[in-house]
């Protein structure tokens, strides 16, 4: 025998449908119709009707379905969940990658194929008064569905995790910030005729408020745009580094960004399908901090080339920033970020290339008061941590070793604390000696053993052979 | 050549000690199993069947892990140990010779002898072999019944539930698992059964497993006939012992070991849950069927091959387990009846299932132990009280600083003293302040 055999599952082994969840789902999927209609240009004639049924449809749907967590004892409850056809990687799974990836693509590049879809924020933009072409529109409507999505499947957090309050806070956290940062607040302020300015993003991940172009857009409006820029300054150069170094990099990625918020709301039944792998790790820190620099040598050579009006550069720095806005911001971040996630999880741009993620992580690993502490001797190596880590951070191979957990991807979401079935794991700031170890009296080495005279050691103290001799192929 | 270290069975014991085995020595080691390829968690078995993980998320190292710490796995059935020519005979390939061998053969089920015992759809719930069998099974299980109400009963309750298979429970004791858990505890644990819909049967036992080939139901000794398609036995486990017992390796229930973890043979030692200690030891019990003990076996056996003799001693007790959304954590001693001379301080969540226990001396307050159901406590906090012998008000005035629980969960600190001092207004205890948010921020 050679594993867990799952070809034996004679049949589906997750469950029918109880009655409820049944109405829930035709709600949803009568949502869905009603979506596909808009599509073929039905929402013409009336478009607020035809957005309030649709949203309306697919959140009491969604609702109602949602009931089920509440239905069932409070506690952590993945049943199921790899077997699953949409939350492991079946038909199902592979069907939403390709809607959502290819829906991507229509908005980024053919947004006139999905006018009719896009008409459904029509009552939006007509009240705020946004561009009335489809190129505009389309962003209202992209943010619109986005924070659709965070809002609903954030209820769904809310429920399946109600024994647990710091994953309350965080939800709330995170749809507070997409509703009124990321969508209510940016709007309000283009119906003052003030600029589109997204108060909770800032450079390098809102790369362009710190580019040339961007600086001068905002502060060629009015006051309150000097103010905008000085604001994306602050927070990237002082308040992230301080709000870091007390609360890890948590405090952004998994509390305030919008990305963040999708991944915690909307993508957390794909969180287990991160890749755990050494390799995998290996691919991530190339790619993230490769990111990293093409962005900040395009913003370099952007100020250079703006500072020496092209003298020196000449075209170049706009090749890079193009590219960048074309490869990272749009490819990246949306059509993979997004896109991939019933495929490679719900965190793959904030892993694999968020430049953000990459700055915050590096003052983490280095400059931070947060760890997440491993309870002594208490794991039993079961890998729930792991496998519900979104980042793909192995927290078993440290937790089973009694070692704390400090790497500079933790976006402290939480969850692998939560899933463990033996109370192993704690996200917490403090101190930062003996940051990494944890308290030697459990650690890995610390050895509960009586000992003769030629293995004199006290009780509670690590050898020193041991602390010598390196611990086997130790990834950290 | 370098010594060659042969290790029979690749669970955490045998692992363990192949880990620390390779930091401390250049020797040949050799991993052998026939469960499976590599070494898997045991208790997350469960989890494989609920469908929170797939087989490849149970095995905490990669594959490619083994091959570069220089350990070999042969994954077959050893037949027969030659501890005179020091070889080792398997069902398929050719013999092995060892210069050291250390036998981490585990545990398995326990069966009492019950009629109908053979029958198909009885099983018991331990091994990997015992889980595809289930899985086999479970599309066709309309009903089912498991007998035993230990930490494996309750598990297999929990794994049958989620595939929506009613389960019958049928448990010896007045209450869920009351030889560990004393009565709030087990009474908090009984209505977290049922609250999953589990038909919990208390003071029952088995009479008679009904069927012909296969099984068709269980009598009870009230005499009432329970039909079932499958009846999980879960009423323990025991050392397995059956590869050693035709050698001249000593046996009783497990491998009789010293406190080196030597059995009688020289260069034979034995670990984890099939070895037996002679004698009682430092806060040993003779049999531990213990991950947390395997586990030290393994660290401690791998020193004492490594030329640094260690007497294995397992330290100041602990232990946890997860009883559907309850879990349960306990340090030293905390036993199902409270002993002569000692008093007990019990708090109990009046809205969720949530409990903290301490025990302590009557005469001198010094404290022997915690429990607690769904709160988390800091392990080398509660050890280092524990080992300085420290008394109840200590504890009760520092409790904040075993709290593991996560950031923003309720604090029970403040109920629990209120309630003591209500009960003992002669000697009140203060709750240390919690620091200032300056203080916490630049401690
Ligand atoms: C369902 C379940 C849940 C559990 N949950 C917990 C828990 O939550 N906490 C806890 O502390 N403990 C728990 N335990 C107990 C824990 O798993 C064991 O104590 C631990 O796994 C023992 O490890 P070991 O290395 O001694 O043996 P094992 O893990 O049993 O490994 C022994 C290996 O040796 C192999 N073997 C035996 N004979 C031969 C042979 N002749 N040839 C080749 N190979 C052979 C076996 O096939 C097996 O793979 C649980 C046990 C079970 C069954
Ligand atoms: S290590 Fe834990 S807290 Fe950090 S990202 Fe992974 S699951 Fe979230
Ligand atoms: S830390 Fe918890 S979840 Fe992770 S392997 Fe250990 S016991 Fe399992």
């Amino acid at each position: 025998m050679s594993g867990y055999d799952v070809s034996l599952q004679l049949t589906s082994p997750t469950h029918g449908f109880t009655g409820k969840e049944r109405v829930g789902l035709g709600l949803v999927g009568l949502g869905v119709l009603s979506l596909v209609a808009a599509f073929f240009g039905a929402a013409s004639v009336n478009p607020l009707a035809f957005s309030l049924v649709s949203f309306g449809l697919l959140g009491v749907g969604a609702w109602v379905y949602f009931q089920r967590y509440r239905e069932r004892p409070a506690g952590i409850d993945n049943d199921g969940l790899v077997f699953s056809s949409s939350t492991a990687r079946g038909a199902l799974g592979w069907v939403l990658g390709v809607v959502l990836t290819g829906g991507y693509i229509l908005l980024y590049w053919w947004p006139e194929t999905i006018a009719g879809l896009i008409q459904l924020a029509n009552p939006i933009v007509a009240w705020i008064g946004y561009g009335e072409d489809v190129y505009s529109k389309r962003w209202v409507f992209y943010g619109m569905v986005y924070t659709f999505a965070v809002v609903v499947m954030g209820i769904r957090m809310l429920y399946k995790y109600r024994h647990n309050r710091y994953q309350i806070l965080r939800t709330i956290s995170v749809v507070f910030f997409q509703l009124g940062f990321g969508f209510i607040l940016p709007y309000l302020l283009v119906m003052f005729n003030k600029p589109e300015f997204y108060f909770h993003y800032f450079w390098p991940l809102k790369y362009d408020y710190l580019w040339p172009s961007g600086v001068n857009w905002l502060s060629n409006s009015a006051a309150i745009g000097v103010f905008m820029v000085f604001w994306g300054g602050v927070m990237t150069v002082i308040a992230t580094p301080i709000l870091t170094y007390f609360y890890g990099k948590r405090w952004y990625c998994s509390w305030v960004c919008g990305c963040g918020g999708l991944a915690e709301t909307a993508g957390d039944p794909f969180r287990h399908l991160s890749d755990k792998s050494l390799n995998a790790w290996k691919i991530e820190r190339w790619m993230i901090y490769s990111v990293l620099v093409f962005v900040v040598v395009t913003t370099g050579m952007l100020w250079v080339n703006s500072a020496t009006q092209g003298a020196v550069l000449g075209g170049l720095s706009q090749k890079f920033a193009q590219w960048y806005g074309f490869g990272i911001g749009l490819v990246f971040a949306g059509v993979v970020g997004v896109g991939f996630y019933p495929i490679m999880g719900s965190r793959v741009w904030c892993r694999f290339g968020c430049p953000m993620a990459a700055i915050l992580g590096i003052q983490q690993k280095f400059f931070s008061r947060f760890r997440i502490t491993t309870n002594g001797g208490q794991c039993i190596s079961c890998g729930n941590c792991s496998t519900y880590c979104e980042m793909g951070i192995d927290v078993r191979w440290y937790a089973q070793r009694g070692q704390n957990i400090v790497r500079a991807s933790c976006v402290g979401c939480g969850v692998c604390s939560a899933v463990c079935p033996r109370g192993v794991l704690k996200l917490e700031n403090g101190s930062r000696t003996a940051r990494y170890n944890g308290p030697v009296l459990i650690h890995e080495d610390r050895v509960s053993v009586q000992t003769d005279a030629s293995w004199q050691m006290g009780r509670g103290t690590a050898p020193s052979v041991l602390e010598d001799i390196p611990i086997l192929t130790d990834n950290s | 050549m370098s010594k060659h270290v042969v290790i029979i069975g690749n669970g955490v014991a045998g692992v363990t000690a192949a880990r620390f085995i390779r930091k401390l020595s250049d020797f040949r080691i050799t991993i052998i199993s026939e469960e499976s390829a590599h070494f898997f968690s045991r208790p997350a078995l469960m989890y494989l069947f609920m469908g929170h993980m797939t087989w490849k998320d149970v095995k905490p190292y990669e594959d490619g892990f083994w091959e570069k710490n220089r350990i070999d796995l042969v994954h077959d059935r050893v037949e027969k140990i030659d501890t005179q020519a020091k070889k080792l005979h398997f069902r398929q390939q050719q013999p092995l010779s060892y210069d050291v061998l250390i036998l981490a053969t585990g545990a398995q089920s326990r069966f009492i002898g019950w009629e109908g015992e053979q029958l198909e759809g009885v099983q018991g719930m331990v091994s990997l072999e015992d889980l595809n069998q289930l899985e086999q099974q479970a599309a066709h299980i309309k009903r089912a019944v498991v007998i035993g109400g230990g930490l494996i009963g309750i598990e297999l309750a929990e794994m049958l539930h989620t595939r929506q298979i009613p389960v019958t429970f049928l448990v010896r004791e007045a209450s869920f698992f009351d030889i560990v858990l004393p009565p709030e505890e087990s009474e908090i644990v009984n209505d977290a059964i049922r609250a999953h819909h589990i038909d919990l049967r208390l003071q029952t036992e088995t009479d008679v497993i009904l069927g012909s080939d296969t099984v068709e139901g269980v009598r009870t000794n009230t005499g009432e006939e329970i039909p079932c398609d499958f009846v999980g036995i879960t009423i323990g486990v025991t050392p397995n012992i059956n590869l050693v017992k035709d050698s001249p390796i000593e046996t009783n229930r497990g491998v009789l070991v010293d406190a080196l973890l030597q059995t009688n043979v020289p260069d034979v030692y034995a670990i984890g849950d099939c070895n037996e200690f002679r004698e009682d030891g430092i806060g040993h019990r003779r049999v531990d069927l213990l991950w947390y003990t395997a586990r030290e076996h393994g660290k401690a056996v791998a020193k004492t091959i490594c030329g640094h003799p260690t007497r294995y001693d397992r330290g100041v007790f602990f232990n946890s387990a997860k009883f559907f959304n309850v879990e349960w954590q306990t340090y030293g001693q905390v036993p199902a009846k409270l002993p002569d001379g000692v008093a007990t301080l019990v708090w109990q969540d009046k809205t969720v299932p949530r409990l903290i226990r301490m025990n302590y001396n009557k005469a001198d307050h010094i404290v022997l132990g915690f429990n607690t159901l769904n709160i988390r406590l800091r392990h080398d906090v509660c050890e280092q009280w524990l080992l300085e012998e420290r008394p109840l008000d200590y504890v009760l005035k520092h409790l904040r600083a075993a709290n593991f629980d996560p950031e923003f969960f309720r604090s029970y600190e403040e109920a629990l003293l209120y309630q003591f001092n209500q009960q003992n207004p002669e000697r009140p205890v203060q709750l240390k302040p919690r620091p200032s948010l300056l203080q916490r921020l630049f401690s």
